[in-house]
Formats: C-alpha cells, sequence, structure tokens
C-alpha cells in the first residue's frame, strides 16, 4: 500500500501547521517575520501634553478679571481639565449636561469654533478666559462682535442665510422633543428669515458685521438684555 | 449634578449672550445672587484634624451635609471652623470626593463604618467610582451574608420556647434542633442507625453468599436470607414513615414542608416499598419494581440531616450551579466538535469501533477525563493526531471552572465555621446583655428602696446616692416618671414569681403584714426581698382563683391609689376583686432560666428569702413542672 493521504489526514496535517505555527508566535520565534508590523507594540504611550497658562499678570491685562476671579476660575477650570488643554468632544459633553432633553451637540461645536480663537482644535485657558471677559465683562460692540463671530461659521465677515440656518437649527436643537407648543419643522428657517428681515438693511442675502451692529444697537430689547449676564461671576 | 457641571455653569450662562440677538421675546431677569461671590477658604476641624478647602468645593454637591446649609450647625463661633467630632481618616475620602468628584472605597476600612460615615455626611453609596465598586459590592455582600447568619442564629431555635407551646411546637423543634432535649437526641441518633442499617442491608444483600445445599451457584445473600432481609427493609420502612408523618405533622408550614428538599428525599426513600406492597408479581412489572428499588440507595441522603458537611457540599454545588453549567457546556460543546472528527477520520478504517457519532461520544468522553479504557482507539493517522488534540484540550477545559468551584466551596465552608463560632459567641453576648439589662433595673429598684423616691431620710439618702452618674440620676427620673405615668410600678422577676407562687398555692408568708383573712384566699403580695423594709399596704385586697396550677392566665396587676404616707415597697402588688388566674408557666421557667445573680447589684440578698426560690434557681435543667416546682413550694 502506498502511502495516502486522504482528505481527513490532510485537513490534519492543516490543523497541525497552523498550531505548530501559532505556538511559534506566541513564543516569539517567528519574531524576525513580523518586525515590520508594530513590534514596538503600545507599551509606550506618550502622555498627553500638558499645557501651561501664561502667567497671571498677563492674563489680567488681557482680560478685565481680577487676580481673585481669574485664580478662582483657572481652579475649576484645572480641576475639569487637569491637561490645561479643553477639546471638542469633552467640550460637546460638558455642555450637553446643561440641556438635558436636546441635542446640544451641534451648537456645543459652534461654541467651541467661537472660543477657539486659533483654530487648533483645543480651547486653553487663555480663549476660555478671554472669550469669558468678552462676554462678561465687554461693552456691548464687543459683545455683539462675539456673537457675530459666533454666527459667522466660516469667518469670512458675513452671515449667510445657510450658515443662520444652521445656528438656529441647533439651537432649536438644544430645545428637545417636549415642548410646548411642539417645535415645527419650518420653525428655524421662519425665525431665520425675520432675523435677515431686521438685519439685512440692503437685502444682499448677506448680514455684514456693520449692519448687525447697527441694527442691534437700534433694537432696545437687545441692548437691554445685554447687561443681563454681568453678574454671573 | 456633577462638580464639573457647577463649574462650567458661569460659562454656560455667559455663552447665552450667543443667544441675545436671536430672541424673539424679552430675557428674563437674571436670579439675584445673595451670597458673597469672592471664594474663600474654610476651615473644618474633624476630631483635631484640620483641613481646609474652598468653599466653592464644598458648594459643588449642594444636597450632602457639607454643601448646604446644614454645616451651619457644626460652626464653632470661637475657632472659626467647622467642627465635626467624626472619624478624620474618613473624613479624607469624602472630601477627596467634594475635591475630585469621585468617592474612593478604603480598602483597609471597615465597611460598615465607611458607610455610617457616608450617610452621617449625606452622600450616597452608589456614586462611588469604578475602580472601587467591585471592591465595596463584594464587602458589601460578604457583611450581608455574615449579618444575615447572625440573626438567623438568633432566630433558630436554641431560644426557649415560649411557654404556651403546643405540642406541635415542641415536637418541630425536637427535630429541628435535636440537641434541645434528651429525647430529640435519642430520636435523632435511632433514626441515624436506622438510616446505616438499612443503606448496609441494602449492600450486603447483593453480595454472594455461599450457595444453599446442592446447588452449585453462588446465591447472594439476599436470596439466602430473604426473609430477614426484607423483615429489616420492613422495619427501616416503618420507622422511616413514622418520622416522616411526624415530621409532617409537627411543621409549622406543611406546604413549605413537603415541597422542601428534605422531605423529598424522604419520601423517595421509603415510596419504592410501598409500590411494591402495591404492585402486582407478574414478570414484566418486576423489571420496573427492581428498577424501584434502587431508588432506596436515596436513603442516604437523610444522612445529610446528621451531618453538616453533607449540607455544605449541597449548598456548594448550588453556588456553583453556574460554574458546573459551564462547565458542562463547554464539556458538550468539545465533545460533539471531537466526536464528529474522530468519526469521519476512522471512516475509512476496516472493522472500526467508531460506528457512528453518537458511539465516538464515549471516546471523545473517556479520552478528554483522561481515563482511556482502550475499548475504542483510532487507527487511522488522523484519528490518532485528532485523539491526541482531543486528550490535550480536555485536560484543560475541565481544569478551568474547577478552581472556580473550589474557590466556592472554601467560601461557603468558612461561612459554616463561621456560623458556628458566631453562633457560640451569641450565647455569651446575649447572657452578658441580660445581665446588663438586670443590672440597670436592679439599680432603679435599688434606688427606689432606698427612699430615693420620697426623699425621706437626708442620711439614708446621701449614703445611698454612692456613685451614681448624671446619667443613672436622669434615667432613673425618667423611670419614675413612667411609673407615675402608668400608675404601675417596676418590679423584677424574682418578686414577681414569688408573688405567683404565693397566690397559685394561695401560699401566705408570714412577712406579709395586713392579710385580711377572707373567705377564699385573699393575700398581700409583697415583696419579700429584705427585712429592714417596713411594708404597709393600703387597700389589699387580692382574691385568687384557688383553681389548681393549670388553670393559669395572665396576671392582673392594678394598683389602686397609693396614699400611703409610708415608704413604698419595692412591689406592690394589689389586684381588684375579679379572679386573679395566674400563669405561673412563665415565672417558674422565667426563674429557672435566670442566670446566677450578678454580683454587682447589692440588694440581691435573696437567701433570705425562704428557700423556695433558692430551690427553684437550682433546679435549671429540670424540666418545666409546675407540678413539681408547687410540691416543692407546699414544704
Amino acid at each position: 500500500m502506498g502511502f495516502q493521504i486522504q482528505g481527513m489526514e490532510l485537513f490534519a496535517i492543516g490543523v497541525v501547521m497552523i498550531m505548530f505555527v501559532a505556538v511559534l508566535k506566541g513564543f516569539g520565534i517567528l519574531e524576525p517575520m513580523s518586525s515590520f508590523e508594530d513590534s514596538s507594540d503600545s507599551d509606550l504611550e506618550l502622555s498627553t501634553v500638558r499645557h501651561q497658562p501664561e502667567g497671571l499678570d498677563q492674563l489680567q491685562v488681557q482680560t478685565k478679571f481680577t487676580k481673585k476671579e481669574l485664580q478662582s476660575l483657572y481652579r475649576g477650570f484645572k480641576n475639569e481639565c487637569p491637561s490645561g488643554l479643553v477639546d471638542e468632544e469633552t467640550f460637546k459633553t460638558i455642555y450637553s449636561q446643561f440641556f438635558p432633553q436636546g441635542d446640544a451637540t451641534t451648537y456645543a461645536h459652534f461654541l467651541f469654533n467661537a472660543f477657539d480663537m486659533d483654530r487648533n482644535g483645543s480651547i486653553r485657558f487663555e480663549d476660555f478666559v478671554i472669550g469669558l471677559s468678552v462676554l462678561l465683562r465687554g461693552s456691548v460692540t464687543e459683545k455683539l462682535n462675539w456673537a457675530f463671530n459666533l454666527y459667522d461659521i466660516n469667518k469670512d465677515g458675513y452671515i449667510t442665510k445657510e450658515e443662520m440656518l444652521a445656528i438656529m437649527k441647533s439651537i432649536y436643537d438644544m430645545m428637545g422633543r417636549y415642548t410646548y407648543p411642539s417645535v415645527r419643522d419650518e420653525a428655524p428657517s421662519e425665525h431665520v428669515d425675520k432675523f435677515f428681515q431686521k438685519m439685512d438693511r440692503n437685502r444682499d442675502g448677506v448680514v455684514t458685521i456693520e449692519e448687525f451692529i447697527e441694527t442691534c444697537q437700534k433694537d432696545e430689547n437687545i441692548m437691554n438684555s445685554m447687561q443681563l449676564f454681568e453678574n454671573v461671576l | 449634578m456633577a462638580a464639573g457641571v457647577a463649574t462650567w455653569m458661569p460659562f454656560a450662562r455667559a455663552a447665552a449672550v450667543g443667544w441675545l440677538p436671536l430672541a424673539q421675546q424679552t430675557m428674563p431677569k437674571p436670579p439675584v445672587d445673595k451670597t458673597s461671590r469672592s471664594d474663600e477658604i474654610l476651615f473644618v476641624n474633624v476630631s483635631g484634624l484640620r483641613f481646609q478647602t474652598w468653599k466653592n468645593t464644598l458648594d459643588r454637591y449642594p444636597d450632602t451635609l457639607l454643601g448646604s446649609s446644614e454645616k451651619e450647625f457644626f460652626y464653632n463661633e470661637e475657632t472659626q471652623e467647622y467642627f465635626f467630632d467624626r472619624d478624620p481618616e474618613m473624613f479624607r475620602h469624602i472630601l477627596n470626593f467634594f475635591r475630585t468628584g469621585k468617592l474612593h472605597y478604603p480598602r483597609h476600612e471597615c465597611i460598615q463604618a465607611f458607610e455610617e460615615e457616608l450617610a452621617f455626611y449625606g452622600i450616597i453609596p452608589e456614586i462611588i467610582g469604578d475602580c472601587c465598586m467591585e471592591e465595596y459590592r463584594d464587602r458589601k455582600k460578604e457583611n450581608q451574608e455574615r449579618l444575615a447568619e447572625d440573626t438567623e442564629a438568633e432566630n433558630a431555635g436554641d431560644a426557649p420556647l415560649p411557654p404556651d407551646a403546643t405540642l406541635r411546637d415542641k415536637l418541630w423543634r425536637a427535630f429541628e434542633n435535636p440537641h434541645t432535649s434528651t429525647m430529640a437526641l435519642v430520636f435523632y441518633y435511632v433514626t441515624g442507625f436506622f438510616i446505616a442499617v438499612s443503606v448496609i442491608a441494602n449492600v450486603v444483600e447483593t453480595v454472594p453468599c455461599r450457595p444453599l445445599k446442592g446447588s452449585v451457584k453462588d446465591l447472594p445473600c439476599g436470596e439466602k436470607f430473604s426473609v430477614a432481609f426484607s423483615c429489616l427493609d420492613t422495619a427501616c420502612v416503618l420507622i422511616f414513615s413514622c418520622e416522616y408523618l411526624m415530621r409532617l405533622y409537627a411543621a409549622p408550614s406543611r406546604c413549605d414542608f413537603a415541597r422542601s428538599v428534605m422531605s423529598v428525599i424522604d419520601v423517595v426513600a421509603i415510596l419504592p416499598f410501598y409500590i411494591g406492597l402495591v404492585m402486582p408479581e407478574n414478570e414484566e412489572v418486576s423489571g420496573a419494581f427492581v428498577t424501584l428499588r434502587v431508588f432506596r440507595v436515596f436513603r442516604i441522603f437523610k444522612f445529610s440531616r446528621h451531618s453538616q458537611g453533607l449540607r455544605i457540599l449541597g449548598c456548594t454545588l448550588q453556588a456553583c450551579a453556574s460554574e458546573l453549567g459551564f462547565l458542562l457546556f463547554s464539556l458538550t460543546m468539545a465533545v460533539i466538535i471531537f466526536a464528529t472528527v474522530m468519526f469521519y477520520a476512522e471512516k475509512g478504517t476496516k472493522g472500526t469501533t467508531f460506528s457512528s457519532i453518537p458511539a465516538s461520544f464515549w471516546y471523545t468522553i473517556v479520552t478528554m477525563t483522561t481515563l482511556g479504557y482502550g475499548d475504542m482507539v483510532p487507527d487511522s493517522i488522523a484519528g490518532k493526531i485528532f485523539g491526541s488534540i482531543c486528550s490535550l484540550s480536555g485536560v484543560l477545559v475541565i481544569a478551568l471552572p474547577v478552581p472556580v468551584i473550589v474557590s466556592n466551596f472554601a467560601r461557603i465552608y468558612h461561612q459554616n465555621q463561621r456560623a458556628d463560632k458566631m453562633r457560640a459567641q451569641q450565647k455569651v453576648r446575649q447572657a452578658r446583655i441580660r445581665m446588663a439589662k438586670k443590672g440597670a433595673t436592679n439599680a432603679f429598684l435599688q434606688h427606689k428602696e432606698d427612699g430615693g423616691l420620697q426623699g425621706g431620710d437626708s442620711d439614708s439618702t446621701a449614703l445611698c446616692v454612692k456613685n451614681r452618674s448624671a446619667f443613672e440620676h436622669q434615667h432613673h427620673h425618667l423611670l419614675q416618671c413612667l411609673e407615675k405615668t402608668t400608675n404601675h410600678e417596676f418590679t423584677d422577676e424574682v418578686t414577681y414569681s414569688e408573688v405567683c407562687m404565693m397566690d397559685s398555692v394561695g401560699f401566705r408568708t408570714s412577712r406579709s403584714t395586713s392579710l385580711s383573712s377572707q373567705q377564699g384566699a385573699t393575700t398581700t403580695c409583697c415583696s419579700r426581698r429584705s427585712k429592714r423594709r417596713a411594708i404597709r399596704l393600703a387597700n389589699s385586697t387580692v382574691s385568687v382563683s384557688r383553681g389548681s396550677v393549670q388553670e393559669l392566665a395572665t396576671l392582673h396587676i392594678t394598683k389602686t391609689p397609693v396614699g400611703t404616707q409610708y415608704p413604698q415597697s419595692r412591689s406592690n402588688l394589689n389586684a381588684r376583686t375579679e379572679d386573679l388566674k395566674l400563669n405561673c408557666d412563665d415565672y417558674t421557667a422565667a426563674i429557672i432560666s435566670i442566670p446566677t445573680p450578678p454580683a454587682n447589684t447589692p440588694d440581691e440578698s435573696l437567701p433570705n428569702s425562704p428557700a423556695i426560690p433558692g430551690i427553684l434557681r437550682n433546679s435549671r435543667s429540670s424540666t418545666y413542672n409546675t407540678q413539681e416546682t408547687v410540691k416543692i413550694s407546699s414544704l
């Protein structure tokens, strides 16, 4: 009888070979073959970069906060973000906690971009505190400037209808589903139309910063409400 | 809300400026924040260890003690700090929770202490961080199990039965706790003996004995001595049946008892016999009958009532049910896989024993458990290769769940050891507690006796004040108030029982003065604790039913207005004219169960009293037979 290899034996031999190779790999004997792949593995994980803010005095110059206020702000900030940087995901999570009923992520995204002035993808303490300074201690014009910056998504100096619609939708998203009266699908665009009617003087379909500020300064309601958040800190 | 949210609140509010130009309606006014906004450092002194923290840190969690205005209750004006008289080590963890927002469980601390601290500071344990949650839960479960054992041990029938226990209760207690009475112990051993006898008989009757005369073949002993064995079997079954019926009768809840494991075992043990009686002696049925006899072997499980080790084993298997299930499942999977493979591998071989896949199951199991009988052996190369893989994997698959089962067994075994120790300790503890209670009561009664109430002799009161603390004074005052409220007086067991003894047998003590001997037994029940008291009683009309001791009900104790000028005796028991029926079972039992009086109470000058209580006290182990005690007292 010759040496007949039947189907099952082939299978058996195949299984044995696979197990052999696996065992060798496990023992690292097959190292040279797989050195190209990530043999260094992830044993070394570079710790996240830590960011230190500018000095207290510099920040005092740049913002309108007192030393104590800056200290208090930093303590809170550092407690929450020990690395000194807030990335967008964390920012979205934090902001969403205030609006449990709705979805605040889109608006948080816009807000993040408004705070992240150097567009590097993370908010440092300086950005944070400068933004807050404008919002809480700035003049009305500065605040309006900031709001315009927020609405102008691509930062080109013009607010288009699409940009405004996106902002409006994100704000309405924060309301969530359970509202009275229910939010209709057309509500954001209607609101946008109203806004443009008010703000767009020359009817060119975009709102510039001058139109915006001019219109807001003429509106009593808006001017009064700008004083609202003076005492937050 | 989490700590972070509170920190970011100013930011969120500031960012709302972005909505202002879009608003269609006027914005509401912001809330006026009256508290000072500037952050300050607070000092918290916990048992001398001074902690400092920002006020903001504590304000993060406003529904805790430290975060709310509740901490103002602990504010110390002079030292300008919050003082807490709690464990400073634990406080560290509490404060860290405020700082980091995560609560950690310190592993070296007692879990009860930790939970108490959390409860004090108003923090719910559920917010323990994930890192420590598992440890916390494990310890908590362990603790609860231990406590459950404690209460179970307390509720176990070691406490003396209430005197109005029916025969049923007594019987049940005798069954459950054989060490409580001699009869129960005897019964316990007898049943154990018969279980052993029955099991041994079952075994022995299959042993081959020397054949009868004239025959060649060896006969099993069961057939040779069939009469003897069947008598033995019948006797055992009768005893088991009696026992089962008695248990059924005595059980407080028959349904639960009938469903319990032990009762099922009992039934299974005796049923074959009765079925055998009922069934006719024809051929086809006797095959089934033989099978039934197998069930007789389950009598051996009746031993689990007698052996704790068996019970532990049973508990363990129950507790490890999931691991065992996993073991079984993985084994089954492996068996099926390997059996299939072996079958197809050996299919080509001529005259192979692997005739089908189910037939290969046997080979696989034998190989995986490394038994290797050798009745089925693969011939082909493929078969041998797979056979070796099979045996190697078998070792692994079986070895994996075993440590889990072993650790479970160890845990349950240790728990049981602990339970036994606990029970022994509990007895000591209870005795000590009882002594302490008695001590307190006696102190109060002594205080009254010493005339502390009426403030009679200033000399005597001065003497008697002795070393009583302010706490004791207040306590005694409280008890006095209660007495005045209810118009009754506190007394102690002995006196009370003496009263009953006297009344039940119409015993008139020579010490009691002013016995109005009217028709029927009218005695005055009075305290006879010490000679130095002048015992005067006001309206003393006690009529005692002269019924036999057996008709005993509760003693009604009422007091007529005590308007005497004499210092009150310790127990002023005046009964109205209604019939008094006494339940002396309580007190006789109570007397007998009193431990030796504590040496520190000064008023245990009982030897003065007639010998009756003394004898009663010494006859501790006697059965609670009122007849006996009555006899003694009539000496």
